[in-house]
């Protein structure tokens, strides 16, 4: 393993979002701003939903934040770079084996999820903070699924990225990343969807979901109605597990022909 | 002596479209977007051996299979059966220590378009371990011999063709790599920038660095390449100096003749017995191509002995040895066809 390689790999990206600094930032917060303020400022002062509302909400937006971007990170400069400019070969002639390449761009997607998930939670604090009630009982096990969602996040991102082509961005967006967003229990938990009894089994394919639940369980633990624990951590490594190798694959036939 | 670049029964075969920098042949794509299953033999065998120090150059037409054979070279392109290394490594049983030697100019610029032109080569060579005091003198120097110094820090999205080659050349130095791969470096480049171009791959090359390149223009080939090989649908048909494959066209000369009615047998015939002319083939169905060991002097000659048979002669066309000849020679085609 050529680690000056690895790193130089790491100091490229970073170097280009330093570039992209202030793009970077509004497309990182100004979903889940939007989210946090209209959900739990205007809806929840309106009266239309109940004050505890705001802390069931926030580990939802901050678990969707955390996925968008992890996705959005690796998925777009991957379709960028593997189009016809083909501007990534340089990075794949580099003298460390090519699946390290896109470990690196995965580190580098997991770092900016975690980085997104953890800003909304000050963000929230400042909009949401008469009425908000975060409990962190175990810092590490909450600090653990953070990583593991940022981590299925970026490879997915991967995975997605090294299947789609440009002219299917929008489709990818609409037809994968919408319905993970509302079936993924981020705006309630999967407690409400007791009532719709196969829907409720079927959303279990979607690992959202067990960020969702994960974050609520180790952020607000006063609503206990989640799924179990060990479910979720188990799924959660499946998934991290499954989206790398499946994305590792992509990209090794993506790059070489 | 140990081969630079070696390879043994280089078979490549697509099953889709090949990617369009490895220039293989069209596939036939349908207006839906389907591509029908195709098989398209690229590669077909080649075997190479380049020595150390040398200036090799591929020539062939477009979709001959240069390209595949470098993608092969440069661990780009997965080889359906047979053998590539590089020095010592095979290419893909130790890829990377085979991609430490070699440093690659593709056919279209692949340059980080997310980097300024200095960034790309400081970036290249931290990616190939340079300290950071060396890669930025090294790209400095780079910069100045390439004269890109005055456009060394905007981003390269903005560059024209030309501009990008040279970045892309610079860039492929920037390790100091052992072999260096041109694929069609003078391709869209007008001729001022060309001479630079040949000007700095001699200079590599006289630091004892090993390069390939591929081209299917003969003045290049000529001009720069110390052995050439001549491909053409995925198989070598000539190897040797330019010398050595020039002296191998039968005559040297090539008349191509056109004449004003079909041609016969017997027209054929005659004209392969006119004195000096070694080879009299049919190139169409009023066109004649003859080897020669003489031009001009046979004009009246072929001229009187067509009229002789009723025939016109109404076009000539006069190359001297060239590799150009050389190509049409084995192939039957020209290689800008």
């Amino acid at each position: 393993m050529n680690w000056k390689a690895f790193l130089a790999l790491l100091a490229r990206d970073a170097h280009v979002a330093r570039r992209n600094l202030i793009q970077l930032i509004l497309q990182t917060f100004l979903q889940p701003l939007l989210f946090v303020f209209i959900f739990g400022r205007v809806m929840v002062g309106s009266g239309y939903m109940p004050a505890i509302y705001k802390s069931l909400l926030l580990p939802g937006i901050m678990a969707m934040s955390m996925v968008f971007t992890g996705v959005w990170a690796v998925a777009m400069p991957l379709i960028a770079e593997f189009q016809f400019t083909r501007e990534i070969e340089d990075r794949l002639l580099a003298p460390i084996d090519i699946s390290w390449v896109a470990v690196e761009k995965v580190v580098f997607g997991l770092m900016q999820g975690l980085v997104a998930g953890m800003a909304v939670i000050p963000l929230a604090w400042i909009i949401l903070r008469p009425g908000l009630e975060l409990h962190i009982a175990s810092p590490g096990l909450f600090l653990f699924i953070a990583l593991l969602v940022a981590g299925f996040s970026s490879c997915g991102g991967l995975a997605l990225g090294c299947s789609v082509d440009q002219q299917h961005i929008g489709l990818m967006f609409s037809m994968v990343m919408t319905p993970m967003i509302f079936f993924g229990c981020t705006y309630y938990p999967w407690s409400a969807l007791k009532m719709f009894p196969i829907l409720s089994k079927i959303v279990l394919i979607n690992p959202l979901v067990y960020a969702s639940e994960g974050l609520r369980a180790t952020l607000v633990p006063q609503f206990p109605d989640h799924l179990p624990l060990a479910a979720i951590l188990v799924m959660l490594i499946v998934f991290d597990v499954l989206l790398l190798l499946v994305g590792l694959r992509q990209f090794r036939n993506k790059s070489v022909s | 002596m140990n081969s630079a670049i070696r390879t043994r029964e280089l078979r490549k075969v697509y099953n889709s479209a090949p990617p369009v920098a490895a220039g293989g042949a069209p596939a036939g794509k349908g207006k839906t977007g389907k591509v029908p299953k195709v098989e398209i033999r690229a590669l077909d065998g080649i075997d190479l051996d380049v020595a150390p120090g040398q200036i090799f150059g591929l020539l062939g037409p477009n979709g001959a299979g240069k390209s595949t054979t470098v993608g092969i070279l440069t661990t780009r392109v997965r080889p359906t059966s047979g053998t590539a290394w590089i020095g010592e490594y095979d290419v893909w049983r130790e890829q990377t220590a085979a991609k430490r030697q070699i440093g690659v100019v593709a056919q279209r610029p692949n340059l980080d378009f997310s980097l300024t032109a200095r960034e790309i080569l400081v970036f290249h060579g931290a990616y190939f371990g340079l300290g950071s005091h060396e890669r930025s003198e090294r790209a400095k120097e780079l910069l100045d011999r390439f004269k890109l110094t005055d456009r060394a820090d905007q981003l390269v999205r903005g560059f024209s063709g030309g501009m990008m080659q040279r970045v892309s050349i610079a860039r492929a130095m920037m390790h100091d790599p052992k072999v260096l791969f041109l694929d069609e470096p003078s391709v869209g480049l007008d001729p001022q920038t060309r001479l630079l171009l040949w000007e700095l791959i001699r200079e590599y090359n006289q630091k004892g660095r090993t390069i390939l390149l591929t081209t299917h223009n003969m003045e290049e080939a000529d001009a720069l390449c110390e052995r050439l090989a001549i491909i053409d649908h995925g198989r070598i048909i000539a190897q040797g100096t330019p010398r050595e494959l020039k002296a191998s066209i039968p005559g040297g000369y090539l008349l191509r003749l056109r004449f004003g009615e079909n041609h016969t047998a017997a027209l054929i015939e005659e004209l392969g017995r006119l004195a000096g002319v070694t080879e009299a083939r049919a190139s169409g169905e009023s066109a004649v191509d003859l080897y020669a060991g003489r031009g001009g002097s046979l004009i009246p000659e072929i001229v009187g002995m067509a009229s002789g048979l009723g025939v016109e002669l109404s076009d000539v066309h006069i190359s001297e040895p060239s590799l150009e000849n050389l190509f049409l020679h084995h192939t039957g085609r020209s290689l800008r066809e």
